[in-house]
């Protein structure tokens, strides 16, 4: 199989963007990963021709019709399995999965699990802003306990579930996080998922403004950010603060994280753990942080394997096969029956 | 036993048809006995038909009444449709198989068993307080009582074989008999226990000496008053090459022939494991070679997803299932409608409803297939009457989806799945041909512009430069493709949709009369693997000189443009099914017409006489 990578360097950002009118609520976070996206895919120099985007069901759903790509915007949860079937009828286009946490946690759970397991070279984008939003307002699986919502009155009684431990309990080999705000960081975290061969998963803290405003506030909040928050750095020390005056270690003689303070009972910066983004199980102490802990932000695990669709090829010997239909038709026993009657 | 002339030659009385059937415990082996029996049957020149009825425990408890397996052949010089109404000669490896078996055994017929089975304690667990073979029930038939457990283990003993493993060759025993009986070869078989027990040449050897002396014990002076030797001749079939194919084999290489018929370089076939449909998810994952992908999803929901994903990147997406499976596809069925993508769905019918009977045949999923989606969600649906029909059925469908852009659901059942019948071979060059033209050129493209006679819209590639768009389940302006809320388009769309697959009808051949006259006291319309049973009832009556015509409908929707008319002309209109009333209720709707059902539901194929019977009472 040949790969043509075409890149295109002279298409801008706008470039990106299909002539439809985008609809989401005015403020709502998914403008700003739309932009974060259609910049990457410029940055990246994309081919739009080999770019397909598929979604399910959702606010974040709606994204395929404002990229100016291919785009396929499927039923509620399924999208991961037609873009596997897009990948194996050809594993040369540049697929994207686009979704939610109700879309990809929820109703998709399933499908999400296998294809992170199987690996299909896909980038998996969920926007996680622990709310339905277009079905107006219920509780999701990230909701955490006690949200009110229509559906909940009382407050959900529900334990939500960590989108990138899901992600890492089913075998991803790529698992980051970022904040539909974070511009920079966002961005740098698209092209990383985009580099990586194999299923890539993106949780995205995103902001609904209409039903659950400012959930992430003590998380993202502009006051609180520095602390709430430790940046993932291969191979760098977890420092947060800021000043990077706080660090985070392995409790001596325990499997758990606590904080420390530099300078403080005669920690310096050097003791801090230092990321790994090959290790498994540090990338699951990281993504199970909540507060008080600082939310771990970037790229928690990075492991490459072969993806699937370039296995099951492998596998068959090549993605063209023409083999002679009259061999197959006279496969095993036959006999002839002559001529004249009998 | 149809007799045309008992006549003695070389010791051997002619028969011209015969059915046999071999029922023993699940781990018996019966299926393999009888598909060995039907290959020398088949290359012995003989037309046949064969019926595989197993249970859904893939090993039940041995002796048991629930854990019998069976394999019915009817074979013999003239045409053969059906796999035979009553049985002559009844196998039975042990009391369990006899008290299920000898009951659709024809009074005077044969019934083989072996004696060392019929021990108190495979009695006591069949059911039976007294032993069948001395308590004079069986006077009826011809009992043949050899201690074919006894006589295994002589030919085996020079191998060494435990106990165990001398007991599992007591299959090949009763086939060489079997084979003798029938003046069969051994040759197919010799060659194919060589090749299955390659890596473990004792246990070929041994199998080839079971075989070998179930044919001799036939053969030489050991044989019983009541065994006989007989001659069945050959069918008279078109000269050309043939081999035997099952529905299954027919469905997978008949969406191969689909697939080059159309152009189209790779298929994407998803399923999930079903019974009795994952027969077809084993045929095709040996097809790579041929341009088969095969993808076993976590669930029914992403094997349709992934085949419409396939179909979306512009290959042949194909899935499969069994009813209860079909049931979870729904959904993306809903989406390929919407989105105006070919995908082909194949549905194994089964006994249901929910799990029902997973091994047992049924025709209950026609409304399912027609009518079982959300909102107006028309669709193509086919349904093949043979094993043979299902390898044409399968380009038909693959013809259909591309040409028209939508679903096409072929119904298949568990009969059909696991039936075999010869087969003349095309030649590749005889198929038809069918190219799809994936749309490249942007001048004046829109996703959902329609092709003005069959109202398709264009297949495009991702990959394809300049014409990025994109589709989805929302609705969709009929001219542009883009998302619309408006009444008015709803309305149009809708129409399109219905107008698109009520145009095929005139695509698709007249609806003919296989059987009879146009005009008649009474047409029987069938569908699907009702097909034998019904041609060969309509046959008999006709016989009779009852007024009757055989229709069998192969397209069901949009059905045969002159299929109102033609119903018409009957003075009454009588339709068999596998179900509680289906394509009866679709006739009447559509063309307002008194057509009466005769139903069957009890998972197994109608017999001859079942159907002969409602048709003399009408005639």
């Amino acid at each position: 199989m040949t790969v043509t990578t075409i890149t295109d360097a002279q298409l801008a950002p706008k470039d990106y963007a299909s002539d439809q009118e985008v609809r989401w609520c005015p403020g709502c976070g998914d403008y700003a990963i739309l932009k974060a996206v259609q910049k990457s895919c410029a940055e990246l120099g994309v081919s739009r021709e080999r770019t397909v985007f598929v979604s399910g069901i959702g606010c974040a759903a709606r994204f395929p019709y404002y990229m100016s790509t291919y785009g396929f915007h499927t039923v509620h949860g399924r999208a991961p399995a037609i873009a596997t079937g897009i990948k194996l009828a050809n594993p040369d286009l540049d697929v994207w999965v686009m979704t939610g946490d109700g879309d990809g946690l929820s109703i998709g759970g399933n499908h999400m699990l296998h294809v992170l397991r199987r690996n299909v070279d896909l980038q998996i984008i969920l926007f996680n802003n622990e709310i339905y939003g277009l079905t107006k307002g219920q509780y999701s699986p990230t909701s955490r306990r006690g949200t009110r919502s229509p559906s909940t009155p009382r407050g959900s009684i529900e334990y939500p579930v960590s989108a990138c431990a899901f992600a890492l309990g089913a075998g991803a080999r790529f698992v980051a996080r970022s904040i539909d705000t974070l511009q920079p960081h966002l961005i740098a975290t698209l092209k990383r998922a985009h580099a990586h061969r194999g299923a890539s998963f993106v949780e995205i803290l995103q902001n609904c403004v209409v039903f659950n405003d400012a959930v992430f506030e003590h998380i993202t909040g502009k006051e609180v950010a520095a602390d709430a928050q430790v940046s993932l750095e291969h191979g760098k020390p977890l420092l947060f603060g800021k000043n990077k005056e706080k660090g985070l270690r392995l409790r001596p003689g325990k499997l758990e994280i606590e904080i420390v303070t530099v300078g403080e009972n005669g920690f310096t910066a050097a003791d801090a753990l230092v990321h790994d983004e090959t290790n498994r199980a540090l990338a699951q102490l990281l993504a199970a942080l909540e507060p008080p802990f600082p939310t771990a932000m970037g790229v928690l695990y990075c492991n490459p394997g072969e993806s699937y669709e370039r296995e099951v090829y492998a596998q068959l010997g090549g993605t063209n096969a023409t083999a002679d239909i009259d061999a197959l038709l006279n496969s095993e026993r036959t006999w002839e029956v002559e001529g004249g009657g009998s | 036993m149809v007799t045309s002339a008992i006549s003695r030659r070389s010791g051997r009385e002619t028969r011209d048809t015969v059915v046999i059937r071999f029922a023993g415990d699940s781990g018996d082996g019966m299926q393999v006995t009888g598909s060995q029996f039907t290959l020398e049957t088949a290359l012995a020149g003989s037309d046949f038909s064969t019926f595989p009825d197993f249970p859904a425990e893939i090993r039940a408890p041995a002796g048991t009444t629930f854990g019998v397996s069976a394999f019915q052949i009817h074979f013999g010089g003239t045409d053969v449709m059906t796999p035979g109404d009553a049985v002559d000669v009844l196998v039975a490896m042990n009391p369990a198989a006899l008290t299920v078996d000898v009951k659709d055994l024809k009074v005077g017929g044969t019934v083989i068993v072996d004696t060392a089975a019929f021990t108190e304690r495979n009695l006591g667990k069949a059911g039976y307080t007294k032993n069948p073979l001395d308590d004079g029930s069986l006077a009826p038939y011809q009992v043949l009582k050899f201690d074919i457990t006894k006589q295994t283990a002589e030919a085996v003993k020079p191998y060494g074989l435990s106990s165990r493993e001398a007991h599992l060759c007591r299959n090949m025993w009763a086939l060489g008999l079997l084979l003798w009986m029938y003046g069969r070869e051994r040759a197919a078989t010799l060659e194919w226990l060589k090749r299955k027990f390659a890596k473990k040449p004792v246990i070929a050897d041994a199998n080839v000496a079971a075989l070998n002396a179930g044919h001799a014990f036939g053969e030489t002076a050991e044989m019983p008053e009541h065994l006989v030797g007989y001659v069945v001749p050959k069918a008279d079939v078109r000269p050309g090459r043939y081999r035997t194919i099952s529905g299954t084999e027919g469905l997978a290489w008949g969406l191969v022939a689909g697939m080059r018929a159309a152009g189209i370089g790779k298929m994407v076939f998803a399923g999930y494991p079903i019974t009795p449909a994952s027969a077809l998810l084993h045929t095709l994952a040996n097809l790579g070679a041929y341009g088969v992908v095969t993808f076993q999803a976590e669930d029914e929901i992403a094997a349709s997803g992934a085949a419409l994903g396939a179909a979306y990147a512009g290959a042949l997406g194909v899935t499969s299932s069994s009813g209860p499976g079909i049931a979870l596809k729904t959904e993306m069925l809903g989406l390929a409608i919407a989105t105006e993508l070919p995908l082909v769905v194949i549905d194994s019918q089964r006994a249901g409803p929910s799990t029902g009977m997973p091994t047992k045949t049924e025709q209950s999923d026609l409304f399912q297939a027609v009518h079982g989606r959300n909102a107006d969600a028309p669709l193509a649906v086919l349904a093949a009457a043979t094993t043979t029909d299902c390898f044409d059925v399968a380009i038909e469908a693959v013809r259909l989806a591309t040409k028209y852009m939508t679903p096409v659901i072929i119904l298949t059942d568990g009969y059909l799945a696991h039936a075999a019948e010869p087969w003349r071979i095309p030649r590749a060059a005889d198929l038809p041909r069918f190219p799809v033209s994936y749309r490249t050129d942007p001048e004046g493209f829109q996703p959902f512009l329609r092709d003005p006679e069959t109202l398709a819209r264009p297949w495009v590639k991702p990959g394809t430069p300049q014409l990025e768009h994109r589709i989805g389940g929302l609705e969709k302006d009929y001219d542009s493709g883009h998302i619309s809320y408006d009444p008015d388009n709803h309305a149009r769309m809708t129409k399109a949709r219905a107008d698109k697959i009520a145009g095929i009808a005139r695509d698709i051949p007249l609806q003919n009369v296989t059987l009879g006259n146009d005009r008649a006291k009474l047409g029987v319309v069938g569908w699907g693997s009702t097909f034998g049973p019904i041609y060969q009832a309509v046959k008999i009556a006709r016989e009779e000189g009852r007024d009757v015509a055989h229709i069998h409908v192969r397209y069901l929707s949009p059905f045969p443009r002159n299929l109102g008319d033609l119903l018409k002309r009957y003075d009454r209109v009588l339709v068999p099914e596998m179900n509680n009333g289906q394509l009866v209720k679709l006739l009447r709707a559509e063309y307002l017409i008194p057509a009466e059902g005769l139903s069957k539901v009890t998972g197994k194929p109608f017999r001859v006489t079942e159907i002969a019977q409602a048709i003399r009472g009408r005639t």
